[in-house]
């Protein structure tokens, strides 16, 4: 499970996150939500291991290992994913060859063999045939030409192949059409498993229709102050943030 | 015949070019070398296997300046030769020459090497090289001289009507390197690719220069060189293209972009375009830039380590030329070539 004890992060000296303590126990999916500008980003960021994201207190620690203390290739192979909002197009690379590296340097991390090549495609097939993805698409250089949804349904069949032990959507909703995100989050919610956390974060509820969290978060200036069950995100969406931007400031 | 050749033939260092030529001014070698070494000896020893094992069916080898001087492809006749230009032992200035002559539709393959060994030397290689109507030639050059030698190659290549050239140069520089390409072309469905790759570490430099003269109707040329300088290396692209008068409907496009690694390493990039005909279609561009930071993490976040990740990258953006190459088993070699670099430098 996730861990977050008292973190506080600061990114070009300025601080963003302050004292934000989070528990996602395996199985369960969160949901993160807040107004622009509360950190929620940032919160990703920082369990990824993006470099500029600075740790001025606290921990952070998924089933026990301390996270904030190891590379972001070495949490990648410790379980953690993080589903871009943004994902990166990478020229030159295709798809399938990208996502055969990550597994392998995932393995080797863990001191696993290299997955068969055989295997790998077998494996590969039958995850984006669950997405309804054509397979060409994964010959092609990662994400470059793809569409907003396109390249959110590849950060969920990464995801998906690469199995991880805690799953950040970050956003994974923003630049879907109805359909889309239907797609998506029927991946999503095809990945819930009694030894995965999820940790969704959103901006609207909307997401939260399709993929239904067990405990719903409100993080405001850096912090977490409010949880509840999934009708506290019903409640926001009723609301809006401002009782809570108050309440922070 | 180039400077080089003829200060090394007259042991007089003043010759050697210098800043002080336009084209040379980010090559300077009158500034390096104040005297020059003494003549290669002779080395009759055995070489290793050709850095492009066994494509090639036959292979001529130029060792220390000694070697065959010439290739000849009758009409019609097709070949795969391992050209190698080889600083062999006690290695000190020496000169090579090499005509290649193809004939009338004949198509040559060449797999040039530059294998400089560990050592310290002057050497400089003058091809010549003309291509009968409807003839072709591939050369695809690996260029692997040593850290401290400086080494010269000068190819000029004449095509007539209907013949096509397309090149691609690899390099990992040298102490200094300049590979220079001077191509006559004359138009009239006469096709030109001259492409080119350098990856440069600690502080060597590495200068890839062309020079592509339009002389008739319809011709055309495309370049595409790319780049890699870290620590206190040096790349340096000049690429010009003369559309001379009466050259009418030439289409040139000339592409150069480089990836600067480190504060210290410097790339200088030249693309010229001088054009003195009508309705003619000619680009270039040159961009030098960094890694992209951004994919460099999405690609760890993913579970590759970082040199690992700046490897692949590094090889994806370098991957647009090397695909270019015609000759599949070339191709190949060449793919391995820049990736084991690639991750010795990691």
């Amino acid at each position: 499970m996730l861990s977050i004890k008292n973190l506080s992060v600061s990114v070009e000296s300025k601080a963003i996150l302050s004292g934000l303590s989070l528990e996602v126990p395996a199985g369960e999916v969160h949901a993160i939500m807040g107004p622009n500008g509360a950190g929620k980003s940032t919160l990703s960021y920082t369990l990824a291991g993006k470099p500029g994201y600075e740790v001025t207190g606290g921990s952070a620690t998924l089933d026990g290992v301390d996270l904030l203390s190891l590379d972001p290739s070495a949490r990648a192979a410790q379980g953690v994913f993080l589903s871009f909002q943004y994902p990166l197009e990478i020229p030159g690379v295709p798809a399938i060859t990208f996502l055969r590296t990550a597994m392998n340097a995932q393995r080797k991390a863990r001191g696993e063999t290299d997955i068969s090549a055989p295997d790998f495609l077998r494996l590969v097939r039958a995850k984006a045939a669950a997405l309804k993805m054509d397979f060409d698409m994964l010959k092609r250089a990662l994400n470059v030409g793809f569409s907003g949804g396109e390249k959110k349904r590849m950060e969920i069949l990464q995801m998906s192949v690469l199995s991880p032990r805690l799953a950040i959507l970050d956003e994974t909703d923003s630049g879907l059409d109805i359909d889309a995100l239907r797609i998506v989050s029927e991946g999503v919610n095809a990945l819930r498993a009694s030894d995965r956390s999820m940790l969704v974060i959103t901006h609207y509820q909307r997401l939260l229709d399709y993929i239904r969290p067990d405990r719903v978060h409100v993080l405001s200036a850096g912090r977490i102050v409010a949880s509840g069950g999934p009708e506290l995100a019903l409640e926001l969406e009723a609301e809006g943030y401002d009782k809570y931007v108050r309440a922070a400031a | 015949m180039s400077a080089t050749a003829r200060a090394i033939e007259s042991g007089d260092a003043g010759l050697l070019p210098s800043r002080r030529d336009e084209d040379w001014r980010w090559s300077d070698l009158r500034g390096l070398i104040r005297a020059v070494p003494a003549p290669s000896p002779e080395d009759l020893a055995p070489l290793a296997a050709s850095p492009f094992g066994n494509l090639a069916e036959a292979e001529m080898a130029i060792v220390n300046g000694r070697g065959p001087a010439g290739l000849t492809l009758a009409a019609g006749e097709r070949r795969v030769v391992a050209l190698r230009f080889v600083a062999g032992a006690g290695a000190g200035s020496h000169v090579a020459r090499l005509a290649i002559d193809l004939g009338e539709g004949a198509d040559l393959v060449l797999l040039e090497t530059y294998e400089g060994g560990g050592q310290d030397y002057l050497a400089d290689a003058d091809l010549t090289v003309s291509l009968a109507a409807g003839a072709r030639l591939e050369r695809i050059v690996l260029a692997d001289d040593s850290a401290a030698g400086v080494s010269v190659s000068r190819a000029d290549i004449s095509l007539a009507a209907g013949a096509r050239l397309a090149q691609t140069v690899l390099t990992t520089g040298a102490r200094r390197q300049r590979l220079e390409t001077r191509v006559s072309h004359p138009g009239h469905g006469a096709d030109v690719r001259l492409d080119g790759v350098y990856l440069l570490t600690a502080r060597r430099h590495a200068d890839i220069t062309t020079i592509v003269t339009h002389e008739g109707v319809d011709g055309t040329t495309d370049q595409l060189t790319k780049g890699v300088a870290d620590d206190q290396a040096r790349g340096v692209f000049q690429g010009r293209i003369v559309v001379s008068p009466g050259a009418d409907r030439t289409e040139a496009r000339m592409g150069h972009h480089a990836l600067i690694l480190s504060d210290r390493a410097e790339i200088d990039g030249k693309p010229e375009l001088e054009i003195y005909a009508d309705d003619v279609s000619c680009a270039h561009g040159n961009t030098v830039g960094a890694l992209d930071d951004e994919a460099l993490f999405y690609a760890r976040q993913r579970g590759i380590p970082e040199t690992e990740a700046r490897a692949m990258l590094m090889a994806a953006f370098l991957g647009e030329v090397i695909d270019r190459i015609a000759h599949e088993g070339a191709r190949e070699i060449a793919q391995a070539w820049v990736a084991s670099r690639l991750e010795a430098r990691v």
